[in-house]
């Protein structure tokens, strides 16, 4: 069992750098995905029996560029065959990297890779799939289960994917200026709802989810390393850590969600608020300030209080009212009108949620109705509040929430 | 999901001929939704007169013929999607072969939940 989870480790980490290599050396994306796909099972059935050669990577290269070669061969209508493997020259094909593939470099494939994953010619749920499977290396069945769609359904999306990426007749290069900047911004948005995604899992046997908080740190990680100067990288990473610092305070023994303001906090993971802090800390100090840098401040001042009572509120609303400035949206407007709630007392919150009445993004959403019963409640009208977490628990899909908010009416209308 | 909704009458109204379109129609949304990777599953249910409604008052169930909705609308399918965004799955929904009274789009309940 160890040795397998050893060259599964393995695998996971050289995979984006093998099909990095391939597509720099051949180009055409879902060609050389499919080949290092093979290779990466061929690897899986061999090495247990044969053990881990002495350069796994070379082996991998070695064995995906000559599946590549044979599906090249075998696919006659489609590539003039003759000009196609005489340009391969597979004879002299190096198995290691040359010169220009060394250590810096191969950090900076898989970065390309993690840009190319992330085209806007993909919808967001393909961008997911395609960065987890091609950087990430999981395969369909992981991915498929982490997002409970059927396994077929996932491969339908990761090879429309690869074609689409293939149709919309990209290279294999970092993208530079403005293009760069979006496709940056793109990346870190499918990290982060790739983090989401795991993070909200509640259930035990839901531990494939878990897997991916844990894949986007990984990955984000990745790209920390590659753009050390970069504040919303930083931000990102460290809003990660410090939000998935209080994962084992989050939820009960049966799956029921626990408030910020009641966890335990002695559960909280202080390894990952100590980086947090010092990650979200350095990137303030030297870079311009972004929605991440932002947000990660705000976990940084919760997990900084070593009890609920100890929160620096009027600091979390200073910053709030900056993300609002910096980065409007809906639920930055509700968390400021409970930080509001916190420094100015309840009506004060009420007041601001007001000004998302007639707000089309909200005015149905469960969040809406939940936040208003909360400060409701503290204003003193458990009536009204009782009212809002009812009406809350009919808008939300999601069942621990539901059973939540359920709960909350309940001891309020009794 | 997406609920499709018949009546007798609007069922009994269409010819052979247009009862094959619907088939072909429902052919062309499934793999326009398979392709796209949106289609997680879909069902056809038989003829509400081969249902039958099982009640229970004060703990006896009492079994009818026929099925418990409107006695004018019945559920006569489903298809379930994953889209993108509710009006993705809409727009989805729009595109259900004709012949339907009504298409009913509604979410599933499920086991995500942030901190309140």
């Amino acid at each position: 069992m160890t040795g397998e989870t050893h060259i599964e480790g393995v695998l996971r980490e050289l995979a984006p750098q093998v099909l990095g290599i391939l597509i720099r050396r051949h180009g055409w994306f879902d060609a050389c995905e499919d080949a290092v796909q093979e290779a990466l099972l061929a690897a899986t059935v061999q090495w247990p029996g044969e053990g881990v050669p002495d350069n796994p990577r070379a082996w991998l290269i070695t064995v995906a560029t000559r599946r590549l070669t044979d599906q090249w061969r075998s696919d006659h209508a489609r590539r003039r065959r003759e000009a196609t493997i005489t340009a391969m020259d597979l004879a002299s094909a190096p198995s290691e990297p040359g010169p220009d593939e060394d250590r810096p470099a191969e950090r900076d494939d898989t970065l390309t890779l993690l840009f190319l994953c992330c085209h806007p010619a993909l919808t967001g749920a393909s961008q997911i799939a395609l960065t987890l499977r091609a950087v990430g290396g999981l395969t369909t069945a992981q991915i498929a289960r982490a997002f409970l769609v059927p396994e077929a359904t996932m491969a339908q999306r990761i090879s429309r994917a690869k074609q689409r990426i293939k149709g919309a007749g990209t290279t294999f290069h970092m993208p530079t200026g403005d293009e760069r900047a979006e496709r940056l911004g793109a990346v870190l948005h499918v990290l982060y709802l790739i983090f989401n995604e795991g993070y909200t899992a509640t259930s035990g046997p839901d531990l494939h989810r878990e897997d991916l908080t844990a894949e986007a740190i990984r990955l984000t990680r990745l790209v920390h390393r590659s753009l050390p100067g970069d504040g919303e990288v930083t931000g990102l990473l460290a809003l990660m850590l410090l939000t998935d610092s209080r994962r084992p305070a989050r939820t009960g023994a049966d799956g029921t969600l626990v408030p910020l303001a009641e966890q335990d906090r002695t559960l909280w993971n202080a390894a990952y608020i100590k980086e947090g802090v010092a990650l979200i800390s350095d990137a303030l100090a030297n870079s311009p300030v972004g929605p991440y840098q932002l947000q990660a401040a705000i976990a940084a001042v919760h997990a900084e209080a070593g009890h609920a009572d100890d929160t620096d509120w009027p600091q979390i609303l200073a910053l709030y009212v900056l993300l609002g400035h910096v980065a409007p949206n809906p639920m930055v407007t509700l968390n400021h009108a409970v930080a509001l709630a916190m420094v100015d007392g309840p009506r004060a919150g009420l007041a601001l949620l007001k000004t998302l009445d007639d707000d089309d993004r909200v005015t149905a959403h469960h969040r809406l109705d939940a936040v208003r019963a909360h400060l409701l409640e503290l204003s003193g009208d458990p009536e009204a509040a009782g009212a809002h977490y009812r009406q809350a628990a009919r808008r939300t899909t999601s069942l621990p929430e539901q059973r939540y908010l359920e709960s909350q009416a309940a001891r309020l209308t009794r | 999901m997406i609920m499709l909704y018949a009546s007798p009458a609007t069922r009994d109204a269409l010819s052979a001929g247009q009862r094959d379109e619907v088939l072909r129609d429902h052919d062309r949304f499934r793999g326009l939704t398979d392709g796209s990777g949106e289609l997680l599953g879909a069902e056809t249910l038989a003829d509400p007169s081969t249902a039958v409604t099982v009640r229970i008052r004060e703990g006896i169930p009492t079994v009818t013929a026929g099925s418990c909705g409107e006695a004018g609308e019945h559920l006569s399918g489903y298809y379930l999607v994953d889209c993108e965004s509710r009006e993705r799955a809409v727009e989805l929904a729009a595109l259900v072969p004709a012949g339907y009274t009504a298409t009913e789009v509604r979410p599933l309940m499920n086991q995500n939940g942030t901190e309140m």
